[in-house]
């Protein structure tokens, strides 16, 4: 190869790369997508960004956009590394219009933290994102909208009570939980122990080291524990080897209780017969009964628009959680607009739009949306907004939807939130907000 | 008390893990063994291959067709790979051959979900994954079968190196390069048999951690797992893998199970490797491995 | 062979050679013209994480490339470094960051001392699999026990501002610079290093090591002081990737595929050779960027993402393979060559008009 010839190349090749620019013009909203299509998460990431996509789409085509303003946007692969995330972030955030950041990944929420801060564009971290960020207070950007660990938590404790025939019937119980070795699995130790506290039943928490592609030890010392429940707080790979050993050791999958990143059809089908009762946490439904991802079905992929290759992922966990997020963030620009006026915002007027963000039921049968998302009620002080969940058990071909709105007990759970936050403003100095609300 | 009875299903539960470590390690021992490289992309080969088999099977190809077919592909791969990597790297050290495994890992995952797609497959094997219980002890009927499959292909790759000509070209050039080459054996053509029989490996393992796992990028990960494997039994040793495999096996669950709750838990991930490396100070070059001028 | 010529390069004498005029042309450059021009996605995405991970393959080129020891556990003393400067930064509020820095370095290669200690009895790639033990046993650690990262629920750092003998240095070009001067003073002490007669048995153990211990050189601690030092300077390599470039890690950011991609950059940009540490991690910053962003460009109508992504891993993993066998001395011979005949055409051109 002549090494001149190459570098000839490469030079061509920089001159356009440099000429790249970004979608948004005059009036468009620009929504930066970090996205995975390629690595070990890329089934979840293909689902996720799908939906969001196809119902930015459904926004454009149907309504011509929010009031009349166009919603662009543009994908930066991150394969879920977080340095690509955080140079897709700082390539991205120049782009004109930036509503929000979405990357779906705690890793690169976590590089975020401070950057969003000094750069004041809104991180949404729906369904995840660390505890302390949803006090409003010390973290003005981030919004780990629907649902935050500890209210992940309440909410699986407070329906195996339901389970179980009421709360009080939780006493003398066992519960195994069996937690990926991860930061992100092993945020909950704490929460758990103060609920075990609280209901009186009795608690031991495994780890199972990355990946997770075996689990016999853990799964023999649970089969010597015989415990009443096992909560999955799986990850990956790591959920279809624990049902199967759970079958492997007879423990019954009905008494499995995933969470939140436990629950999707790439978790179970793994696992094949040995996933047939499972149980998990959901904050929206899988399905395509809803009317709006009915009209996305239409309107989307009758056009030819259609993000997902896979016709048969439509309505999908991940592929809703697309489409749920996609209708909390356009309502957020919606909100901000009836404030600033029907133009294209700014970042930091998105994110007065994200801390107004209130979907009664109401407005959710207006978005098409019902049982699909209950409501939403996000504040100053409150970057959660007091989401609920459902409970869903896989049938070996689908999902099915097993329980009501499950409301976490956040009064319980607040103090932890906040004490992490006032910790991290300590440590860097913040002077937290003053919420008058 | 101690409890004798889950003892022995922890020791059983291990050897039976053990069994699936070895047969992902025994796919680099077979490669390291006559060309000296630690073939990193041995994880990407059985992601491959189980991701083809499925992909076939799903899109109505029938079980045995789609076996056939797999393995010609794993053929075909197996000598590509020696045609296009390794030839022309042949007298690089060591490094750069692993380093080039590395990249060529690269290109298996992706062409494997280019052409099959990211989306995540089950795979059913047929085997009942149900246990049953000899004297109380649970054993997984899974994974009796998958040792058995194991044990039958070590079996038949003993018998191919014993009877057949390749296989005798195959352990000369093990033996010594050089005089192997001075009696006139191709080198090349023992590669080629090497990397398709590394191949068949990858298949078998892949189909078989497929079936636990899951057809997903993440079975690639499985090779971390026989690593450790390798440092124990010795990276040119059929023998160590297996041995080793038990080994790790067996002490890496009764590690997690009696040791882990000291340190509260989880100390799976690197148990394996020290234990590996406690015994390495001992012995440096592993169970069953050459003790050549490894030693300072 | 190679050895000769690499210790007649180092003891080279004469005092401004074309190569010195060079580096002294970049430093003017780096430190005069970038900070001021450089746009924010530049000094913040690219440059940072090249210089910390420049740094870092300088550290595991002394080990590797220099006393020829392998290890794939290069991020784990990074992880080491990051989480120690990160304690004594905030349990000792008094010392100064640059010390802190110091310290941190010093316990990462105490750590990097213990998890050398197998070297002395294995070789090859049978050290190289052991240390993946520090990898997995330092992330685990790390995650494991919340005092490091002052009782985090996540395992989450955050770096606290940057300074270098009381000046505050904010916002990107002062996170540069941070970087730069620390990258800059740890890799010419390297360099001074190298060139000591330490230097030189790091290399004889390297080619020959029963030919070191007979003309007399110590072997063993030869062998521990290439681990100390290496995990010293990638320790260093942490801190700057944690404080200056993510300012706040996980754990999780110093796994594996770190340690493999520090590797990349030494074989990419030639074993023991400094300057091909920088080339290497430059090559691996930024040409990953750039075939996304030109297959983007070209492609993007045509392909979904995911298609061109999938393109681009092969087209990654595939030259890397072309470049190992076309260039197995690394970018570094590349340039070399280049030089080499730029020099050449340049003396033609002299001899013409002279």
């Amino acid at each position: 190869m002549n090494v001149l010839n190459s570098i000839k190349l490469a030079t061509v090749a920089v001159a356009i790369a440099v000429g790249a620019s970004f979608p948004a013009s005059a009036d468009e909203q620009y929504f930066p997508l970090q996205s995975y299509r390629v690595g070990p998460y890329a089934a979840g990431g293909t689902g996720f960004f799908g939906g969001f996509i196809d119902y930015l789409n459904l926004i454009n085509i149907r309504d011509g956009g929010v009031n009349g303003v166009k919603l662009t946007w543009s994908e930066c692969e991150t394969q879920y590394e977080v340095e690509r995330g955080v140079e897709c972030y700082e390539r991205q955030k120049t782009g004109k219009n930036v509503a929000a950041f979405n990357p779906l990944s705690l890793g690169i929420q976590i590089a975020l933290l401070e950057r969003s801060r000094t750069d004041k564009i809104p991180i949404i971290t729906i369904d995840h994102g660390q505890t302390a960020t949803s006090d409003g207070r010390v973290f003005p950007y981030l919004f780990p909208l629907l649902m935050n660990p500890p209210s992940e938590t309440s909410a699986i404790i407070t329906y195996i009570g339901q389970r179980e025939g009421g709360a009080e019937k939780l006493k003398g119980k066992k519960i195994v939980v069996l937690y990926h070795g991860s930061p992100y699995g092993k945020e909950t130790i704490p929460i758990f122990e103060l609920l075990s506290k609280k209901y009186g039943f009795e608690l031991q928490q495994i780890e199972v080291p990355h990946p997770g592609n075996d689990q016999q030890a853990q799964w023999l010392t649970i089969r010597r524990a015989k415990p009443d429940y096992v909560v999955l707080r799986g990850w990956g790979v790591m959920n279809p080897v624990a049902i199967k050993s759970a079958q492997k050791v007879g423990f019954p999958v009905d008494h499995l209780i995933g969470n939140v990143w436990s629950n999707s059809e790439e978790d179970v089908i793994p696992a094949g017969e040995a996933a047939k009762g499972y149980i998990s946490l959901i904050t929206q439904p899988s399905g395509t009964e809803f009317p709006v991802v009915q009209q996305v079905v239409d309107k989307v992929y009758g056009a030819g628009k259609g993000n997902l290759e896979d016709k048969k992922r439509i309505g999908s966990v991940y592929h809703n959680l697309g489409i749920v997020n996609g209708i909390l963030n356009v309502e957020a620009i919606r909100i901000a607009q009836d404030k600033f006026g029907h133009r294209a915002l700014s970042s930091e007027e998105v994110q007065w739009g994200f801390e107004h963000l209130r979907l009664d039921e109401k407005r959710i049968a207006e978005l098409g949306a019902v049982g699909l998302l209950q409501s939403i009620n996000v504040t100053c002080a409150d970057h959660e907004g007091e989401g609920s969940v459902k409970f869903q058990q896989w049938d070996g071909k689908k999902w099915s939807v097993i329980s009501d709105w499950v409301k976490p007990d956040r009064v319980l759970l607040r103090p932890i939130i906040e004490a992490a936050a006032e910790k991290y403003a300590i440590e860097n100095d913040i002077k937290p907000r003053v919420c008058t609300e | 008390m101690f409890d004798y009875q889950f003892f022995i299903e922890v020791l059983v539960g291990g050897l039976l893990s053990g069994v699936m470590y070895s047969l992902v390690a025994i796919g680099f021992v077979l490669i390291y063994k006559t060309s000296g490289v630690l073939n990193f992309a041995q994880g990407a080969m059985l992601l491959f291959a189980a991701l083809t088999f499925v992909s076939l099977v799903e899109r109505g190809v029938p079980f045995a067709a789609a076996l056939l077919l797999t393995l010609v592909v794993m053929v075909l791969l197996g000598i590509a790979i020696e045609r296009t990597v390794l030839r022309p790297l042949v007298n690089q050290p060591p490094i750069t051959l692993f380093m080039a495994t590395l990249g060529l890992s690269y290109v298996i995952e992706g062409a494997a979900q280019l052409l099959w797609g990211t989306q995540v497959h089950g795979l059913d094997l047929g085997i009942n994954d149900t246990p049953f219980t000899v004297a109380g002890v649970f054993i997984s009927q899974f994974d009796l079968f998958a040792a058995a499959i194991a044990g039958a292909m070590v079996a038949l790759f003993a018998l191919f190196f014993r009877y057949t000509r390749t296989g005798l070209a195959f352990r000369a050039v093990a033996d010594d390069q050089f005089a192997a080459l001075a009696v006139g054996l191709r080198l090349p053509r023992v590669w080629a048999a090497v990397w398709t029989a590394s191949g068949i490996v990858a298949l078998v393992a892949g189909l078989l951690w497929g079936a636990r796992l899951g057809v997903q990028f993440s079975l690639s990960l499985v090779v971390l797992k026989a690593l450790p494997v390798l440092v124990l039994g010795g990276f040119d040793s059929v023998a160590g893998a297996i041995v080793g495999g038990l080994l790790i096996g067996a002490i890496e669950k009764i590690a997690e199970v009696y040791v882990g709750p000291f340190f509260g838990g989880g100390i799976e991930a690197w148990a394996a490797y020290v234990v590996a490396l406690g015994f390495l100070l001992v012995r440096p070059s592993g169970l069953f491995g050459q003790k050549l001028i490894e030693r300072v | 062979m190679s050895a000769l010529v690499e210790q007649a390069q180092l003891v080279k004498t004469s005092w401004l050679t074309p190569s010195r005029a060079g580096i002294a042309l970049l430093f003017v450059a780096a430190y005069g013209i970038v900070p001021f021009t450089a746009s924010g996605y530049l000094l913040d995405a690219i440059l940072t994480p090249f210089l910390a991970l420049a740094l870092a393959a300088v550290g595991l080129n002394v080990l590797t490339g220099y006393a020829g020891q392998v290890s794939l556990g290069s991020a784990a003393f990074m992880a080491v470094g990051a989480y120690a400067a990160y304690n004594f930064n905030l349990r000792i509020p008094e010392l100064p960051l640059l010390f802190s820095l110091v310290l941190a370095g010093v316990v990462a290669a105490a750590v990097g001392l213990v998890f050398g200690l197998p070297s002395l009895r294995l070789r090859g790639f049978y050290l190289a699999v052991s240390t993946l033990a520090a990898q997995f046993f330092v992330q685990w650690a790390l995650t494991k026990f919340a005092w490091f990262s002052n009782d985090n629920p996540s395992g989450v750092i955050d770096a606290p501002p940057l300074s270098i003998a009381g000046a505050l240095l904010t916002g990107a070009p002062g996170r540069y610079v941070f970087c730069l001067t620390i990258v800059v003073v740890a890799t010419f002490l390297t360099v001074r290093l190298l060139g000591s007669q330490s230097g030189r048995n790091f290399i004889a153990v390297r080619d020959h090591e029963v030919a070191a211990k007979v003309i007399g050189v110590p072997v063993l601690r030869t062998k521990l002081l290439a681990f100390g030092v290496s995990s010293f300077l990638v320790g260093i390599a942490g801190v700057l990737w944690a404080f200056a470039y993510l300012r706040t890690v996980e754990p999780d950011g110093f796994n594996l595929d770190r340690s493999f991609q520090i590797l990349f950059i030494i074989i990419i940009g030639g074993l023991a050779s400094i300057r091909g540490s920088f080339l290497g991690a430059a090559f691996i910053v930024v040409f990953p960027l750039l075939l996304s962003r030109v297959g983007e460009a070209l492609l993007g109508n045509v392909f979904d993402s995911g298609v061109l992504e999938m393109s681009q891993r092969i087209v990654i993993g595939g030259l890397i393979i072309v470049f190992l066998i076309a260039e197995p001395k690394g970018l570094v011979a590349l340039v070399d060559r280049l030089e080499e005949q730029v020099s050449r055409h340049a003396g033609r051109l002299k001899r013409r008009f002279i």
